[in-house]
């Protein structure tokens, strides 16, 4: 038993932190978060020669073949960056997707483009105020060459970029778990209806994505309503990651802003009513931390017992602990805090943002609730 | 990063549950669950005995060095032998002071003379210790001990009062955080001594607590004596030691604690199904955060303890006495909140969760307040100006 990163970990973590602070500080992440797609295109060029598109992709695909602990370790740097980059969108949950539900003839089309950073994907799994896996509307009728897709998924993590969209769907007349798949479709496939919408956290894009009768083939339904939670749990282990690494970055902008503000002739931070605050953030960060990595190791064994309490877990107390970090280091820098220049409502917004992402944290804690009631 | 245990260590573990389940039968069979959190301070006889079973069989001090007496195990040896001890609902342990406290203390900082004379006690179980550190004028402010030790002849003789001794009724030994240097300041005067308990110069006071019940003592020095050599480490240098041992207190060695807050909030989960609170969703929230953090809190555990290997204690050990105090502290609450208007009525089947809301409010002010520890961990972990 070791609960630490392994020497090839840490290093893997230690270069996404320098390349990140060299090409996604906060100049850059503004510049990104303006820009017409939402991404910094000239790093991801560069995080793809680094290897972050292909982290999880098997080597006969084009991939480093590493896993979940590795993908949670620089799942963590870009949140602690805010960095704008299609990588929980193409490789967490993109990837992870094709990974977890598509055939050899799936993985072998799609995989090698995700890896090799020429393509970007998107999980479209949401729909109207819900996003239980199960609970959708959009139907996939049967016809001569495949199926076709209609309804309207929401909230979907760079859906207006991505030019492979991974659907879910279920059969006509069907119900819960039954008929439930996932369907790659072409982003530029007639009918595909993709927008845009303005959202609380600039810093990631999100769509509302229309399928009017999509034509897809017979070779594009993969995976089934088991698969899928998988899918969306995996995701959710990254999600954590990030939401750790944010956190983090939350209570280091307080700690080094209350040693060096100065009222009353001292530094703030020598206020108990201010360092107690701050060490409340260190036990959140700290504890986050270890619900984190071990939801990254359950995600690698491939523990598919264990997978749901691990992500349901993790997730709930990591983004919140990144939400309370973020409202922590906006309230310790005072009216500074309150400000468009400074960085610190960047990480509220994206802490906010990423406690419904995947789901709430109270629905994950009914998972947990359910599993305990069993006994 | 691996959690997985390897074959040899799951061997460990058949080894283990099997000696505890053995041990555990027949007369001993009635020990199962006694002694946890609230309770630490009944059945203390058997409990000495089942102490002396363990030491015998070579299951006390199983961190410890093979030259001091333990086993040297592994971390993962560790942390199996205390989730098995905790799976059979083994007894809360009377050594524990003695094992985690004083004899790492003593094999840090003590000398050969020293680890002979009192650690092989420890492993059989033979002697039990108390720690003398609080007193009325230093709680929070513990540098401010009063307690005076002066030289005469070959002893020490301490004059004082120690304040929120557990165990002090039953210890054979007690460490005394004592002031050996009235003119020097604060920090600079102090001596660790080892004192026999047994004496004449030493009257040990119950206090009844707000559960009404006095598991905490008072100890009163008046001429106590111990010979010259029982100090640990320099004299005038007992801070640094006196530190040392808190940061065990502090530190992995709560391990086996936190395990056995499973047990605790198992039994809460049973009257929530059997009561029909489980099927409230508020309290479906609570129950399932509480468990969440009962994970978290074993997870933090085992990754701080990881971490530890590598020789310092890290930023991660800081934050463990503040959460798990925290935790425990909320979880007396929330089981008043899942026992309703039972939880009103004492004396019921119910009264051991009772007593664990009471013993609760006691987790954080003792062994560092949690105000002390976020005093701590802002100047230490986080380097925040005092």
């Amino acid at each position: 038993m070791h609960f630490a990163f392994t020497t090839e970990q840490a290093e893997l973590k230690r270069g996404a932190r320098r390349f990140l602070a060299s090409h996604c500080g906060s100049a850059q992440v503004r510049a990104a978060m303006g820009s017409a797609g939402g991404h910094d295109e000239a790093a991801w060029k560069s995080a793809c020669e680094l290897g972050w598109s292909a982290l999880v992709t098997p080597e006969t695909h084009g991939g480093a073949g590493l896993g979940w602990v590795e993908l949670a370790a620089v799942a963590e740097e870009t949140g602690r960056s805010l960095a704008c980059l299609p990588f929980l969108s193409t490789v967490c949950l993109g990837a992870n997707a094709v990974l977890a539900a598509g055939d050899e003839a799936q993985q072998r089309e799609h995989l090698p483009r995700i890896a090799s950073g020429e393509g970007r994907a998107a999980l479209a799994f949401a729909e109207e105020a819900s996003v239980d896996p199960v609970a959708i509307t959009t139907v996939a009728r049967d016809d001569a060459a495949g199926y076709v897709l209609s309804g309207t998924k929401r909230y979907v993590v760079d859906g207006a970029t991505a030019d492979l969209l991974i659907v879910t769907a279920r059969s006509p007349a069907t119900s819960g778990d039954d008929g439930v798949a996932l369907f790659l479709v072409d982003a530029r496939a007639p009918g595909v209806v993709r927008e845009p919408v303005s959202t609380l956290d600039p810093t990631r894009r999100l769509a509302t994505v229309e399928l009017r009768d999509v034509h897809v083939g017979r070779g594009s339904r993969m995976g089934d309503a088991g698969v899928l939670r998988r899918i969306l749990d995996r995701a959710a282990v990254a999600l954590a990651a990030e939401a750790l690494g944010g956190a983090e970055r939350c209570l280091e902008m307080a700690t080094d802003y209350a040693k060096t503000r100065i009222q009353f002739d001292r530094p703030i931070g020598s206020f108990q009513a201010i360092k107690h605050r701050l060490a409340d953030m260190l036990v959140s960060v700290e504890t986050a931390r270890s619900a984190a990595y071990w939801a990254a190791c359950v995600a690698a064994s491939d523990d598919e017992h264990e997978l749901p309490t691990a992500a349901a877990l993790a997730k709930s107390y990591c983004t919140e602990a990144f939400f309370r970090c973020a409202a922590e280091c906006v309230q310790i820098h005072g009216g500074i805090g309150f400000t468009w220049e400074h960085d610190a409502h960047l990480y509220l917004k994206r802490a906010r943002a990423s406690l419904s992402l995947l789901g709430s944290p109270a629905r994950d804690r009914e998972r947990i609730a359910h599993m305990i009631e069993a006994g | 990063m691996d959690l997985r245990f390897t074959p040899e260590e799951e061997a460990f573990r058949a080894e283990a549950r099997q000696w505890l389940e053995s041990a555990l039968s027949g007369e001993l069979a009635s020990l199962r669950g006694r002694g946890g959190p609230g309770d630490e301070h009944e059945v203390f006889e058997p409990r000495l005995a089942w102490e002396r079973k363990m030491g015998r069989d070579g299951w006390t001090c199983l961190s410890w060095s093979r030259e001091h007496g333990g086993r040297g195990a592994s971390l993962a040896q560790q942390v199996i032998f205390l989730e098995e001890y905790v799976r059979a609902r083994a007894p809360g342990r009377v050594g524990h002071i003695g094992e985690g406290l004083i004899g790492p203390t003593i094999a840090l900082f003590g000398t050969d003379a020293q680890k002979k004379r009192f650690l092989p006690p420890i492993v059989r179980g033979d002697e039990m210790w108390c720690q003398g550190y609080s007193e009325p004028n230093a709680g929070s402010d513990l540098a401010n001990v009063q307690t005076r030790a002066v030289r005469e002849g070959g002893d020490w003789v301490v004059t004082g009062q120690k304040i929120w001794t557990s165990h002090a009724q039953w210890s054979d030994w007690c460490f005394v955080l004592c002031r050996t240097d009235a003119s020097a300041p604060k920090h600079k005067g102090l001596s660790y001594l080892l004192v026999p308990m047994r004496q004449p110069g030493i009257e040990v006071r119950p206090i009844q607590q707000l559960t009404g019940t006095s598991e905490f003592n008072e100890v009163f020095f008046d001429g106590a004596r111990t010979p010259a050599d029982h100090v640990v480490g320099e004299v005038n240098g007992g801070w640094a030691v006196a530190m040392a041992t808190l940061a065990f207190e502090r530190g992995a060695s709560t391990l086996g604690q936190q395990l056995s807050f499973e047990n605790e909030l198992r039994e809460i989960l049973d009257v929530a199904r059997h009561n029909g609170t489980m099927k409230d969703s508020a309290m479906r929230q609570r129950l399932a955060q509480a468990w969440i953090e009962l994970k978290i809190m074993r997870l933090h555990a085992l990754r701080t303890l990881t971490l530890a290997q590598t020789g310092e204690l890290p930023r991660e050990a800081m934050i463990s006495k503040l959460y798990w105090s925290t935790w425990h502290r909320a979880l007396g609450e929330l089981a008043m909140d899942v026992l309703g208007a039972d939880g009103a009525v004492s004396r019921g089947a119910h009264e051991r969760l009772q007593r664990l809301f009471l013993f609760s409010r006691a987790d954080t002010i003792y062994a560092g307040s949690s105000e002390i520890q976020r005093n701590l961990i802002g100047e230490r972990a986080l380097g925040l100006p005092r």
